[in-house]
């Protein structure tokens, strides 16, 4: 038993990664076997996944060493000091994200193999999902940055094949081209700049590189490299384009889960200012550079979203808008920390408040592209023009949409409520003007969704939707859960930010304690 | 200076990428920019761990000289089929399109906008 | 007890509980109301039909406003902003690319100058 639990941080890749090349044999013996054999490697890796972050949680950052006998030996005694081999670094911070990432994996999983029911080609989809979550998890895990690369592409490639998964007269395809290419080159340029770091650091290990990082102008290079290749992997203004195109081709739990993916880039790009090159790129300039994107992403994702008619190219908007709140969050954290006349909380409460809005905003983005993608399959459209009067039949869809959009427009008491309070607090004591910019966007969000809920859900029952019925229960479960979660988180904020957002904030500050956890007491 | 050249190479593979992904308009093209991209990336790799006068990477036997950086050669092998992965997928998806639009102009491949 | 459900901000607190609260307690107060209500009142007689000067009630699918007709004067009041940023959004690929390796220069010089 001890050493299943000793082996989880591999497993958390294994699982998937079996299962996944499984999928295509195992559905040979029919759907059901299938969909069984799918819920149960998506329950266990989840599983694995929050096993691992309360481990986490409880005894520090687990350091896991792929092939070695004792998982204690991070370092072989003949390599001078350098852990040569593949290791998965998991501190509080990558605890958090992996806490995200298993419960949205879950519940898309729970959701598509309901929403998939009447659709052909299930087992590259189902293959697919499982490819893209072990990506995914692999992206949080690592501690190596090679290793990244590989978990970013084969978490890029799985999702643009699922956006391109349903033709669509070739539209799909085109989202799915423009995804993959767009990421292909983000991916080859990180690549380049682990070149860079390899060459004169000699090592993959972002501990062994930070620890020796000396800020040369190569290194400025690769920082930019990184730093763009991330923040166009989570979408942020002006390389946000690829963003509506595919989350809104793709099948809706897939935007759920690449909503997650994006988020899993952010917390890279998080790492990469703080840990790789902690104290030592400068901290304001960066710091204005995040929040300035982040501003761009809150406003033209917003401003862009209330023109749209299709539900769910209006809600990948909203998504840019909302990863502009963590984006702002987080900067002002990074430049207020290094500010001499600012106290330290105001930039600890900003980090706080930005790691705890990505953590909502995949619960609640998911519940919503969820919710849409109900929509889409009872009355197969997404054009809200032709929709309405849809809250007579589909109750249950409506309560879940509303507990969404209340969140997501930073409604008292649901949990975007909670975190973007403590961003708009200690973002006001930083710059008010940022503050109030955060605020108009928050309206803007409402009033957009205000739209959405009348087009869809409110008015007499249309015609064409007279008999439409609700959701089949799989759906409803996987919505129920995440919006169980939306409330809860809302109404036991400080539980959660005690739990879960504080150590990961302290663990993204603290890199000399990341750089300890690898390379032991040095 | 002759250590410099595969860098040299390097930059010129690199720049003639980016030239087709940004000025070509063909998608097919766009691709082999994305492609001649990847190669001068993995050579990349490769010239880092490069050392003159030094012998490839084998224990077994081999005499006490230099020897070539393994890892990044690893490394590459690992780009390499991540890049046939890619180029299949990336190019897979311009045939559904081509099959749909008629066209591989990326100037026509705009139905989502706005 | 409920204290420790505050969300401490640093400079604020928030409590939803006591949110949650309120609002049980504006449900309860509304039930009241209703359940003294009159019992024997039927609406099945058409008195809660709409009466629209007395024309006749129009198609189910006329009365609802689609969303095409919802905040006209939001985007007519910013179209001069709607015409300046909608051409950004072309959906050509090159655009993205050309996006992503500009905003690559732009922050290599700005790091690099300020650094």
């Amino acid at each position: 038993m001890d050493i299943l639990f000793d082996n989880l941080p591999g497993l958390l890749i294994a699982i998937p990664l079996l299962g996944a090349f499984l999928t295509p044999l195992l559905s040979r013996a029919g759907d059901s076997v299938r969909n069984t054999w799918v819920l149960i490697i998506t329950g266990l890796s989840s599983v694995c996944g929050l096993l691992v972050a309360s481990r986490v949680l409880e005894t520090g950052t687990i350091v896991y060493t792929f092939g070695v006998n004792t998982v204690s030996n991070i370092i072989p005694p003949d390599s001078g000091g350098i852990p040569i081999r593949i290791i998965f670094t998991i501190d509080p911070m990558n605890a958090f994200m992996l806490i995200i990432a298993a419960i949205v994996g879950f519940c898309i999983t729970l959701y598509s193999v309901s929403s998939m029911e009447k659709l052909s080609g299930k087992d590259g989809f189902f293959t697919l999902v499982l490819l893209l979550i072990a990506g995914v998890y692999g992206m949080i895990a690592t501690g190596d940055l090679f290793n990244f690369f590989v978990f970013l592409e084969i978490s890029s490639l799985a999702g643009a094949a699922l956006v391109a998964y349903r033709i669509d007269k070739g539209v799909a395809a085109e989202a799915g081209l423009k995804y993959a290419a767009l990421s292909t080159i983000g991916g080859m340029l990180f690549l380049v700049g682990v070149g860079l770091l390899f060459a004169q650091y000699n090592s993959l290990n972002m501990a062994v590189i930070a620890d020796r990082m000396q800020l040369t102008g190569l290194d400025i290079i690769a920082f930019v490299l990184f730093f763009t290749a991330l923040a166009m992997k989570c979408g942020a203004v002006p390389m946000h384009f690829w963003t509506p195109d595919s989350y809104a081709m793709a099948p809706s739990a897939i935007t759920a889960f690449l909503v997650v993916s994006s988020q899993a880039s952010l917390y890279a790009l998080f790492r990469v200012c703080f840990t790789l090159y902690g104290g030592q790129i400068n901290p304001l300039t960066v710091g204005w550079v995040i929040i300035i994107l982040g501003i761009l992403s809150m406003f033209i994702g917003v401003t862009m979203a209330i023109p749209q008619k299709d539900v769910k190219r209006l809600m990948a908007y909203h998504a840019v808008s909302q990863t502009g709140y963590m984006l702002l969050g987080v900067g002002v954290g990074l430049a207020a920390l290094s500010s001499t006349c600012l106290s330290q909380s105001i930039g600890i409460m900003a980090l706080k408040g930005g790691l705890f809005h990505i953590m909502n905003h995949a619960l609640y983005k998911g519940l919503l592209f969820l919710t849409a993608g109900v929509i889409f399959y009872r009355c197969g459209t997404r054009n809200l023009n032709q929709l309405g009067g849809l809250g007579h039949n589909m109750k249950w869809t409506m309560v879940f949409f509303m507990i969404g959009a209340l969140a997501i427009a930073g409604i008292p008491p649901f949990n975007g409520f909670a975190s973007k309070l403590m961003i708009y607090e200690s973002t006001f004591l930083f710059n008010p003007l940022l503050a109030v910019i955060a605020m108009v966007v928050s309206i803007l969000t409402l009033a957009s969704f205000v739209k959405v809920f009348h087009s869809m859900f409110m008015g007499p029952k249309l015609p064409e939707y007279e008999d439409v019925k609700e959701a089949p229960t799989p759906m409803l479960i996987a919505m129920g859960i995440l919006a169980i979660l939306v409330v809860l988180f809302g109404i036991f904020p400080q539980q959660v930010v005690d739990a879960l957002v504080a150590p990961a904030a302290s663990a993204l500050i603290d890199y000399q304690g990341y750089i300890t956890a690898v390379l032991g007491g040095a | 200076m002759i250590d410099n050249l595969p860098f040299l190479v390097v930059a010129i593979t690199i720049l003639l990428g980016l030239y087709a992904i940004l000025l070509r308009k063909d998608l097919i093209k766009m691709i082999m920019g994305i492609s001649l991209l990847e190669s001068g990336v993995n050579l990349f790799l490769i010239a880092l761990g490069y050392r003159w006068d030094s012998i490839a990477p084998i224990f077994t036997g081999a005499p006490s000289l230099a020897m070539v950086m393994p890892t990044v050669q690893a490394l590459t092998l690992t780009s390499i089929v991540i890049g046939v992965a890619t180029l299949a997928l990336l190019l897979s998806m311009v045939m559904i399109i081509y099959r749909y639009y008629r066209t591989t102009d990326v100037r026509e491949v705009t139905k989502l906008q706005g | 007890m409920i204290d420790s459900f505050t969300l401490s901000t640093g400079f604020g607190a928030w409590n939803a509980v006591f949110w949650v609260i309120a609002f049980v307690i504006a449900c309860i107060i509304g039930w009241l109301i209703w359940s003294r209500g009159e019992k024997t009142y039927d609406s099945s007689g058409g008195a809660t039909a709409p009466f629209l000067s007395g024309n006749k009630e129009p198609e189910k699918a006329a009365v609802h406003i689609r969303a095409g007709n919802l905040y006209w004067g939001y985007t007519d009041a910013l179209s001069g902003y709607y015409r300046f940023i909608k051409p950004f959004h072309t959906g050509n690929l090159s655009d993205y690319f050309l996006a992503y390796l500009f905003v690559t220069a732009l922050v290599l010089i700005v790091v690099v100058v300020l650094k």
